[in-house]
């Protein structure tokens, strides 16, 4: 068969064996620093194994390892598929991967070694922040290359997405990590003061927007319609939310700073289009269950659906929850408690993970040649341990999150404070305690997915798949 | 900020909101018409992919249009045009500030009853004490442990041991002023490795009197006694702890002692009287001075 009446599946492949695998390697950290947290001499007084160094270690693994893996993967299939031509630039295509498990190792190795610009979500010193540069750029290459090169006439709304999020996700990583270096391993961000702290927060939020938010409704916009073989359910509605989407989520970075020196008027504004995104946020999920609609009765079958609904109704939570939290009276009893960690999580692992999830099983049998998953039950078992998880781990912050807040403010007659600091941190042990065992039910069914993928893909020699010919082609 | 840059700002704040009932208007402009809906449905991608052209939802569609008119009167009330201050000319500072006043307004008169009050007097005073115990709370419990029993590097309040004095006054001053104390690095004025082993020797011994045999007995008689005196017994108008108990500030194991001398010690109580005003800090002074009687 010539080469390119094929799709382009290897890469396809890579990305999605290492998506997993970095799943499991990035929410084992996580449980770590979980753990240490209740018991803080997991450290072992070793400083690589601090929960200062382990916790970007655990950020960067889980969003950039298994949430890039995951989206450079599927978006790789989505767009050959929706697009009806092989992926453009085969070699290119293969460093992507190759350089992309690259900046991974080496995250591994300098972030446990301390060596960190300190920002959060780009902690990476500037020879990773290079190379990821040249990385994306070349990803922007192959995906817009294949755009270009389509056989259908409309672009595929999943494409849109994909493509906002690639882009977008450039001009960040740029400009939030402009410095000048003084050695290999050390270098001086060019912002400084509150300037700094806007860049890093307008690099910080749009990181969730654009690489957690736009990036995996690209996913949901492909996965969703073809398990439940269900059309989208509205143009219209996925027109005007994407535009409204990325316009306004540029904007929301501020929230992150109100009461600090920021001035007034960029708080306001921050807040203001924080509020104004629940709309467009919603406009997602909206096209997303309402797709699903009419193929309820799959849920009893099928829990690949069963994940996507689900993980449907954690994006919507998540972005009414946000939008509420960035109202500044909100925002000064959430800010720097628990309750913002735990919606980070029924976001992360609520939406983006299970999405992903859900999309893998969808597409990992068509990538191997199979009719289905080695097994479905086990499908079943991986999606009550998420759902059960993530549960447990964003009521016990939510709880621990929302009594720390009321306790720092919490005022004697005499006007000192009711409690002192260390009364709050004893307050949240055992709320730590049922975070992390929502941590390991979720990890657990980690574990179930390696075992199940493992059976599924084994002395399995994958064969090409052909293009499909464009509809009225 | 330059104007140039308010008004860029000002533009773009503006320019989004209007763009997104632009956005509204333009898909309701453009009606659900049946062919419409033919046409978007020809649309197929990998076999099976279709989209349908529903109409908006209605609610969602005036959810949207809320939230933007009510960011344009946020707007217009607190600051966020940037070239013209909000209506409510409200501003985080005088929020602040506002918030601090009625505090002190309401706080103060509680105060007031004490600030006649000597220490000695406010110790017997049970209301006095209730303050001073929720003052511990706030600004010392940090350090000093929220049963002010102290932590290596802190010393503990409840004890008879003072490394600056323990009369009310000299209590009173470290908490307003604050106390440096500095014990300087002295490995290399020591001499080699076995000097520093008899030093930290000598010193650990000195509770137990001293032991002139040692050969760190001279190099103390010369490089530790301006501060920690003769026989050890420490100095409170420098802080410097006495040797010859067994109170250790900073920890009594060897390792501890001999980082002490190699590295020296930097003891800071950071100074409290623009933090809390004089009247709360007499009031923690005699709360302090209790702890040890």
């Amino acid at each position: 068969m010539d080469l390119d009446s094929t799709y382009n599946d290897k890469v396809v492949r890579q990305f999605t064996i290492m998506t997993v695998v970095w799943g499991v390697v990035g929410m084992l950290v996580g449980l770590y620093i979980a753990a240490e947290l209740i018991w803080p001499g997991l450290s072992f007084e070793q400083p690589w194994l601090t929960y200062s160094r382990l916790r970007p270690l655990h950020t960067n693994a889980v969003i950039f390892a298994f949430g890039g893996c995951g989206l450079i993967g599927t978006s790789y299939y989505v767009v050959q598929r929706t697009c009806h031509v092989r992926l453009a630039f085969t070699r290119l295509a293969a460093f992507t991967f190759w350089g992309w498990q690259l900046v991974i190792v080496l995250a591994a190795i300098t972030l446990p070694m301390g060596i960190t610009q300190s920002k959060e979500y780009a902690e990476l010193e500037w020879p990773i922040d290079l190379l990821i540069a040249v990385v994306w750029v070349a990803y922007a290459i192959v995906f817009f290359g294949t755009i270009g090169r389509r056989r259908v006439k409309h672009i595929y709304v999943a494409n849109w997405f994909y493509g906002a999020f690639i882009l977008t996700i450039a001009v960040l990583h740029i400009f939030n990590n402009l410095a000048i270096p003084v050695s290999l391993t050390k270098s001086y961000v060019i912002y400084t003061g509150v300037v700094d702290a806007m860049v890093q927060w307008w690099y910080g939020h749009n990181a969730v927007g654009f690489f957690l938010t736009a990036g995996f409704l690209g996913m949901m916009y492909y996965f969703v319609p073809k398990q439940a073989n269900r059309p989208i359910y509205s143009y219209r509605l996925s027109v005007v939310h994407f535009w409204a989407l990325i316009a306004i989520y540029m904007w929301a970075g501020p929230h992150h700073l109100h009461y600090t020196s920021l001035p007034d008027w960029a708080q306001s504004i921050g807040m203001v289009f924080s509020l104004i995104l629940l709309a467009p946020s919603w406009g997602g999920m909206i096209n997303g269950i309402m797709t699903l609609s009419g193929a309820w009765h799959k849920l009893r079958t099928d829990p690949i659906i069963k994940f996507m609904i689900v993980s449907l109704s954690f994006y919507g939570m998540s972005t009414f929850e946000g939008p509420m939290m960035s109202i500044k009276t909100v925002n000064a009893l959430s800010h720097y408690t628990d309750w913002t960690i735990g919606h980070v999580h029924s976001g992360a692992l609520g939406w983006v993970a299970m999405m992903t999830i859900g999309s893998l099983y969808c597409m990992l049998p068509r990538l191997y040649n199979k009719e289905s998953m080695y097994s479905t039950r086990l499908i079943d078992v991986h999606f009550w341990t998420s759902t059960i998880g993530v549960v447990l781990y964003a009521v016990s912050m939510w709880i621990s999150g929302i009594n720390q807040g009321l306790m720092w403010r919490a005022l004697n007659d005499d006007g000192t404070l009711t409690y002192s600091f260390i009364e709050t941190v004893k307050f949240t042990y055992p709320y730590y305690g049922i975070r992390l065992l929502g941590g390991l039910v979720f990890f657990s069914g980690m574990l179930i997915m390696v075992y199940n993928v493992y059976r599924t893909v084994r002395s399995v020699e994958p064969q090409p798949v052909a293009v499909i010919e464009p509809a009225g082609a | 900020m330059s104007s140039a840059w308010a008004w860029y700002v000002f533009v773009g704040t503006v320019v989004s909101i209007l763009a997104c009932f632009w956005l509204i208007m333009f898909s309701k402009r453009q009606g659900p018409s049946p062919d419409e809906i033919a046409g978007s449905e020809a649309h197929v991608w990998d076999e099976d992919i279709r989209e349908l052209n529903n109409p908006l939802p209605r609610w969602w569609l005036w959810m949207f249009i809320g939230t933007l008119i009510w960011s344009i009167g946020y707007l217009i009330y607190y600051p966020g045009l940037v070239v013209v201050d909000g209506v409510a000319k409200w501003s985080q500072v005088a929020q602040y500030e506002a918030e601090m006043a009625a505090a002190e307004e309401r706080y103060a008169p509680l105060f007031e009853r004490f600030s006649a009050m000597d220490v000695e007097a406010l110790v017997n005073d049970p209301q006095a004490m209730s303050l001073g115990s929720s003052l511990f709370a706030n600004y010392c419990a940090q350090c000093h442990g929220s049963s002010a029993q102290g932590a290596p590097g802190f010393p503990n309040l409840t004890d008879e041991e003072w490394l600056w004095g323990g009369e009310p006054a000299q209590i009173e001053q470290a908490i307003l002023k604050g106390r440096n104390a500095v014990m300087p690095a002295l490995g290399p004025a020591l001499g080699g490795e076995s000097e520093v082993t008899a030093m930290v020797e000598y010193v650990k011994s000195m509770q137990d009197g001293q032991d002139t045999s040692s050969p760190a007995h001279a190099k103390y008689m010369m490089l530790c006694i301006a501060c920690h005196g003769p026989t050890g017994n420490g100095n409170p108008i420098f802080g410097a702890p006495n040797l010859a108990n067994d109170i250790w500030l900073y920890g009594s194991s060897d390792t501890v002692i001999r980082k002490t001398i190699m590295e020296g010690r930097n003891g800071v109580m950071p100074a409290h009287e623009a933090l809390i005003g004089p009247d709360r800090a007499r009031i923690l002074a005699a709360y302090v001075y209790s702890l040890s009687r």
